[in-house]
């Protein structure tokens, strides 16, 4: 300490008689420390705050839920039975919905960011453009359950289905994939491209052979976290009229006769994990809310390791990339 | 459990060449445990011919998507209102009505609560009614004899049907409350509040006091005839909510059948299936069932495809089995 202030009063030394600056800097230092010490400290106290909130819900509901699952309770209907009672409809409602929005969103919203990056002209309808699917990112899950039930229920008719759930949580999560596309895409150099036009490729050859691969792990990893999101929404598959009970599956996808392949499944009825469980966890019955802590369980652990993917998947690319 | 695994893919990837045909029910998630039992039964029954779906938009709800057309079932905690007749009507949607089976309040307090084990309608009302709001904070206020503790209300959000029922019988006007208490759609967040605060009162329905006996204690509800006859104080049981005695905080619940749906055969099955299975399966899900007597009246209106309702567009307070006997043997 006293080096500093030595040093500090050697450069300032012709202003004020040192010895007031002397103690003033001591003063001025000692808080400084002081005040940087208690910050530090309240940032270590909110990020353990929030850990182990995390990590006291996560061990009770994994305490009440994990002797719960078996296999059974992955194979079986619900039930007015608690025991006897499984999330059969729910997971493979919850997979179809995913499939279906994944479908939606991933194609649309890797497209739509490689055109705001790469296409569009810098004036103030792209601006509006960018502000607004920034604003669309920030508008709440029950906002859009509300516009697919007028427009995918009522207007197009396509009724309380796979397909309705699909396209709603597809146009939640598409600001997500847009912007992280676009995000992934920004950090690529310039020189790259300016590289791959001096070898004569076109603007779509730049983009497909450079751009699309050295921005895949970004890409990826923005579409994991957007399927991640839909997974545990409820409040928009509640407004398009999901069902809570329903002890049958979608028709299957493959069909022995030709075309092999069937999309009847997109117009059925279906439920997915956050809906079972918040029926589940309403009831009065105690075994019931086993039930729905297993639910609960199982769906944080997909989303986890949806994200530990993501997280994988980042870190390859990562190593991948040589410049 | 390997092979359980196996015919659960097996499931999953099964060729269906026949589309089974759908029973769709919707509305109140008071009626939904019964509907869902019978949906269970149903099924199995007719080993996957038919398939019914349950799902939850509450009583409300539930009556705008059935007066469009959308379900065939609805299920419903109290009788249709006037406007829903209306859209029904406009949509040409006609109905049968079927009473199925009994649901009471029970008005609860801390079991560490020792100044109170009974309570008139006209206190509830002093607690709970619009004007109390601010004002009615002390037991004391209520009844002289009880202590000068502060008063800690639950009750039920105003979605829910119970609050619906709960506010007509008590205050005299379906959702009019006050509105300084703790307000939960999740019973089981009302329960939990009631057994941590020795101060407090709240109102549940059946099934949540039956699960939580021991962190609860139940009120005798002491009712009052229209001449103003003080009845003796009833403790909510299976027992008096059948024998009309737990009144005004006990009412039927119903389920309403689409007309043009009963020509469905599945429809049809599963309307006379619950109809049916109604005494059996309502007792296992901790609701009361109606007297036989009564589900033989509601057997013949299905069958006979008697429209319409009985309340003419309103709830009715504390109405007894005989009386809602009477009612349904007039249609």
């Amino acid at each position: 300490m006293e080096t500093i202030m030595a040093s500090a009063s050697d450069v300032e030394n012709k202003l004020e008689p040192l010895s007031v600056l002397k103690s003033n800097l001591a003063v001025n230092v000692k808080q400084r420390k002081r005040s940087d010490f208690l910050f530090s400290l309240v940032g270590l106290m909110s990020l353990l705050f929030a850990l182990i909130t995390l990590l006291a819900l996560f061990v009770d509901l994994a305490m009440t839920g994990v002797p719960r699952i078996d296999l059974a309770f992955f194979a079986e209907f619900p039930s007015r039975f608690a025991s006897k009672a499984g999330i059969l409809s729910a997971w493979v409602g919850t997979f179809a919905v995913m499939i279906t929005t994944a479908f939606c969103a991933i194609p649309m919203g890797i497209a739509a960011g490689i055109y705001l990056e790469e296409y569009a002209p810098k004036n103030w309808l792209t601006r509006l453009i960018e502000l607004n699917i920034i604003n669309l990112a920030g508008v709440p899950s029950i906002t859009f359950g509300l516009m697919a039930l007028g427009l995918f229920v009522y207007k197009l008719q396509l009724g309380q289905s796979i397909l309705t759930a699909g396209l709603t949580l597809g146009l939640l999560v598409l600001p997500i994939i847009i912007v992280t596309t676009r995000e992934a895409i920004r950090t690529i150099p310039n020189s790259i491209r300016e590289a791959s036009y001096g070898l004569g490729a076109t603007h779509w050859q730049t983009i497909q052979d450079h751009i699309l691969p050295y921005s895949s792990g970004g890409i990826l990893t923005g579409v994991i976290i957007a399927l991640s999101r839909a997974i545990g929404e409820t409040a928009p598959l509640v407004t398009i009229g999901a069902l809570t009970f329903i002890a049958f599956l979608p028709s299957s996808p493959v069909s022995p006769e030709y075309p092999f392949l069937s999309f009847k499944w997109l117009m059925d009825s279906f439920t997915v994990m956050p809906i079972q469980m918040f029926n589940w966890i309403s009831r009065p019955q105690a075994e019931f809310h086993v039930n729905a802590a297993a639910t609960g369980v199982v769906l944080l652990l997909m989303t986890l390791i949806m994200n530990g993917i993501a997280i994988f998947i980042r870190y390859r690319f990562r190593k991948k990339m040589k410049w | 459990m390997n092979k359980k695994f196996l015919l659960m893919l097996i499931g999953v990837l099964s060729f269906k060449s026949v589309h089974a045909q759908i029973v769709q029910a919707n509305g109140s998630s008071t009626v939904y445990p019964i509907t869902e039992a019978v949906a269970e039964e149903f099924q199995k029954e007719f080993k996957g011919k038919y398939k019914v779906t349950v799902g939850i938009s509450g009583t409300g709800g539930g009556f705008k998507k059935f007066c469009r057309g959308e379900s065939d079932i609805q299920n419903a905690s109290r009788p249709i209102l006037s406007e829903e007749l209306e859209n029904c009507k406009k949509a040409n949607v006609k109905f049968i009505e079927l009473p199925i089976a009994y649901d009471a309040t029970v008005v609860v307090v801390n079991p560490k609560n020792d100044w109170v084990n009974e309570i008139t309608v006209e206190e509830l009302k002093k607690m709970w009614e619009p004007s109390a709001q601010g004002k009615v904070t002390k037991w004391k206020q209520v009844n002289p004899k009880w202590p000068d503790n502060d008063i800690k209300l639950f009750g039920a959000g105003a979605d829910s049907g119970t609050f619906d029922y709960f506010t007509e019988a008590v205050v005299g006007k379906a959702k009019s409350s006050r509105g300084d208490y703790n307000a939960s759609e999740d019973d089981n967040t009302l329960v939990t509040g009631i057994s941590k605060e020795k101060n407090a009162l709240g109102y549940l329905p059946m099934a949540y006091y039956i699960e939580n006996k021991s962190k609860l204690k139940a009120l005798a509800v002491i009712s009052q005839d229209k001449s103003g006859k003080k009845n003796p104080a009833v403790l909510p049981s299976k027992e008096t909510v059948e024998n009309g005695k737990y009144i005004p905080l006990s009412r039927p619940i119903f389920i309403y059948v689409n007309e043009a749906s009963l020509k469905k055969t599945e429809v049809a099955e599963f309307a006379s299936f619950y109809v049916k299975k109604a005494p059996e399966l309502v007792t296992a899900v901790q609701y009361v069932p109606l007297p036989s007597k009564a589900y033989d009246l509601v057997k013949t209106h299905l069958e006979k495809k008697k429209l319409g309702t009985v309340f003419n567009g309103h709830s009715e307070v504390g109405l007894k089995i005989e009386d809602l006997l009477k009612k349904e043997s007039k249609l």
